[in-house]
């Protein structure tokens, strides 16, 4: 559920895509097959989950640097993704995707740098891509957030909050984002009972439709 | 993707949601208060035993049933952070088209409304509203003057566009090359290929029996035909929904059929039905509508012109002009792509516009439109049961063949796996009528969106509504119109002019249609 809160995304860079092709980029007809998108991130980061809009790619393989012991390595923490069950064919190629730690085949921690490899084995399509990537972090719950410098100049909170019998903060707001899920989806769905009425005060006198 | 129980609570909450202030919902609670006073309701385990009663009494099958009626029309998962119209149509170039052609949809129903000076909707003088309910079960008689109609659209317009789909993202020549399409949908969806389809229709297998096969004349009863009209006595009095949609994959009996069909799509004959039919009706009385003209005059066109059904003329007015009323039929633009037409009226006080759906139930009537009804009318002669099962065969099925989606049972797909079908089994065939500029597509397109009404005859058609209903889809058409295609082959392939193929593929009345799909699908060598 913490997917729904895209507020909670880091801050990254992400460069621009480099095909991988064999022969003149320039003078080659034949289109790419393969692009590579690098992502950095400003400090390393806990992955809890990578959401993107898909954009004709077929195969997606991930590739993460963590620093570990003040080195920094390369490992895979996901190798070829189905994101178009056929590639040839239009099911998948503007879907929204969310990549999920328990997915992945290494644990993305610290991580510095997600390497996206994006495959498109089909000649059907001009270009593909990926979009709107976001990389969520996982829920910090002891250690200190950066805050924004004004924030730090508000009356800091001298003593711990007493909770006086009412329920953990934790459980709560946990429950509520279940609970916030679900009334948005039921304000989205309607009730299929009665049966609604077309008119507006008895009148339904309909000159023109509307263009918009 | 959200994970697999995560997304089954989300679904279940939307049918709880669905369910909850429905008049199922009350008669249970009713039905539950009164079997407190049963003698074997005991205080420890009254929640158990009050579900025992409640399953015992039938009230847990009708339940079942109105679930699985909800699954059948539940919109897709939801990535969280998709857009709604993201997942009613994920690409965006069809969403664009079908913005593009509702835009053309509703010009054209403004200047018909200007050029005639007639208000696309009014309120019925008390005179007119009188007449109309005397003359209610005999519109037919009516002969009023609609040579200035014309109908908003006809499918040969409809195809056009999807002619015109292009994917920005693709590129097409002219030219015959390795990749290219040769029929007229330029678009490349996941349409099934045969051995796909065998896969998805098992039950019309070679060594399944089928009733439009095997309840031949000269084949005997017991080999199946017996027993599978036992069967589906049994299925009816279970009540029970999966089982009549699964039992009517083999064929629904005719003597069954109406009740068969009506479990499947969970119409009921609930007072609550007859009570919404009448006020539907009702409705009728008091506004005019510009659409009304356009039923009348497709009814005429179509319908009425028709050696099988023009009987049923008056029936075919009572349902459409009442299913143009019906407000139920918005809540299909919840997995519709298509947005209902809006116009904006001035309240009584004057000191608003509100803006208001036009017609009432967001669909306007196309050529050919009766056509969907006309067939139903040969299982239901009550009113209120025919406009039922005919509105949720719309909101389930007959949508998709007149709005453009990616959808598998969309127009789309129908018509590309329609091609694809014919393109990979008969490449001869095929290459010879693009030659002869017959793209079959232009012949098979108007069989395709009236789901072959029309254009078999009527107890063949029924067979095929059978399956569709079945199967829960509507690739059969597809197969079907290929099937036809391999069937005349032989004619085709001697003709030299598109006038000439539509004259081989002019009359379908005396096709069978379950052979020709059998041989089709299983006896085809792939």
């Amino acid at each position: 559920m913490r997917s729904v809160m895209s507020a909670n995304a880091v801050s990254c860079t992400i460069k621009s895509p480099v095909a991988l092709q064999i022969g003149d980029a320039v003078s080659d007809s034949s289109r790419p097959g393969v692009y590579i998108t690098d992502i950095t991130l400003a400090e390393p980061v806990n992955i809890q989950e990578i959401s993107f809009k898909n954009y004709y790619t077929a195969y997606l393989t991930v590739r993460l640097q963590r620093r570990e012991d003040g080195s920094a390595k390369w490992v895979t923490c996901l190798r070829n993704y189905c994101l178009m069950s056929n590639p040839h064919a239009e099911d998948g190629s503007h879907d929204y995707f969310s990549i999920y730690r328990h997915q992945m085949l290494t644990e993305p921690d610290n991580v510095t740098t997600v390497r996206l490899i994006l495959r498109q084995p089909s000649s059907e399509w001009l270009n593909f891509s990926i979009e709107e990537i976001n990389i969520h972090p996982c829920a910090k719950e002891d250690s200190e957030r950066d805050v924004p410098a004004w924030i730090s100049t508000l009356t800091p909170v001298e003593e711990p909050l007493d909770l006086n019998g009412l329920p953990d903060p934790e459980t709560v707001s946990s429950s509520i984002q279940q609970m916030w899920a679900l009334t948005e989806i039921m304000q989205a769905s309607q009730t299929a009972a009665s049966i609604g009425r077309f008119d507006v005060e008895g009148s339904y006198d309909v000159k023109l439709l509307s263009y918009t | 993707m959200l994970d697999e129980s995560a997304e089954l609570s989300v679904s279940i909450t939307q049918i709880v949601q669905r369910l909850k202030g429905t008049h199922l919902h009350s008669q249970l609670e009713k039905q539950a208060k009164e079997c407190l006073h049963k003698p074997e309701i005991k205080l420890e385990t009254l929640k158990d035993d009050v579900r025992r009663l409640l399953k015992a009494s039938g009230w847990e099958r009708k339940l079942q049933n109105a679930v699985y009626r909800e699954l059948h029309i539940l919109p897709p998962p939801r990535h969280p952070r998709a857009p709604p119209e993201h997942t009613k149509e994920p690409l965006a170039y069809m969403r664009k088209a079908q913005v593009n052609w509702e835009k053309r949809i509703l010009k054209s129903l403004n200047s018909m409304c200007t050029e005639l000076g007639i208000p696309l909707a009014r309120k019925r003088p008390v005179p007119e509203q009188n007449e109309l309910t005397n003359k209610w079960n005999e519109m037919g008689t009516d002969e009023p003057d609609l040579s200035k109609f014309r109908p908003v659209y006809a499918p040969k317009d409809f195809l056009e566009v999807l002619v015109g789909l292009k994917n920005p993202n693709n590129e097409r020549s002219e030219d015959l090359t390795v990749r290219s399409h040769w029929g007229l949908i330029q678009v490349s969806l996941n349409v099934r290929d045969i051995p796909q389809t065998r896969e998805m229709y098992p039950e019309l297998g070679l060594t399944y029996g089928q009733l439009g096969i095997d309840d031949h004349t000269h084949v005997p009863p017991d080999l199946f035909e017996s027993e599978h009209i036992h069967i589906g006595k049994k299925v009816v009095s279970e009540h029970d929904s999966a089982a009549a949609q699964q039992y009517s994959r083999q064929g629904c009996p005719t003597g069954l059929r109406a009740q068969l069909w009506s479990l499947i799509l969970n119409t009921t004959d609930d007072p609550e039905a007859i009570t919404h039919y009448e006020q539907l009706k009702a409705r009728v009385i008091h506004h005019d509508l510009l659409v009304d003209n356009l039923i009348y005059k497709d009814v005429k066109l179509t319908a009425s012109n028709d050696d099988y059904y023009f009987v049923f003329e008056d029936y075919l007015y009572q349902v459409l002009l009442c299913f143009s009323r019906d407000t139920a039929v918005l809540e299909h633009f919840n997995y519709n792509c298509a947005t209902p037409p809006k116009s904006c009226i001035q309240s009584k006080s004057g000191s608003e516009q509100c803006a208001v759906v036009y017609p009432p139930n967001g669909v306007i009537p196309f050529h050919g439109f009766s056509m969907y009804v006309a067939p139903l009318c040969f299982l239901y002669n009550e009113p209120s049961k025919l406009y039922s099962v005919f509105r949720e065969m719309y909101i389930r099925y007959f949508f998709r063949l007149h709005s453009v989606s990616s959808h598998p049972s969309g127009i789309v797909s129908l018509c590309l796996q329609f091609e694809r079908l014919l393109q990979t089994h008969l490449p001869q065939l095929f290459y010879h009528l693009r030659e002869i500029g017959a793209q079959p597509l232009r012949i098979a397109f108007k069989w395709i969106v009236r789901a072959f009404s029309g254009y078999l005859s009527t107890d063949q058609l029924l067979l095929l509504w059978d399956r569709i209903l079945g199967y829960d889809s509507l690739e059969i058409v597809a197969v079907l119109a290929a099937a036809v295609f391999a069937f005349r082959a032989e004619n085709l392939m001697e003709v030299t002019s598109l006038a000439s193929a539509e004259a081989v593929l002019a009359d379908l009345s005396t096709l069978k249609v379950m052979p020709l799909l059998q041989i089709f699908l299983f006896a085809t060598s792939v």
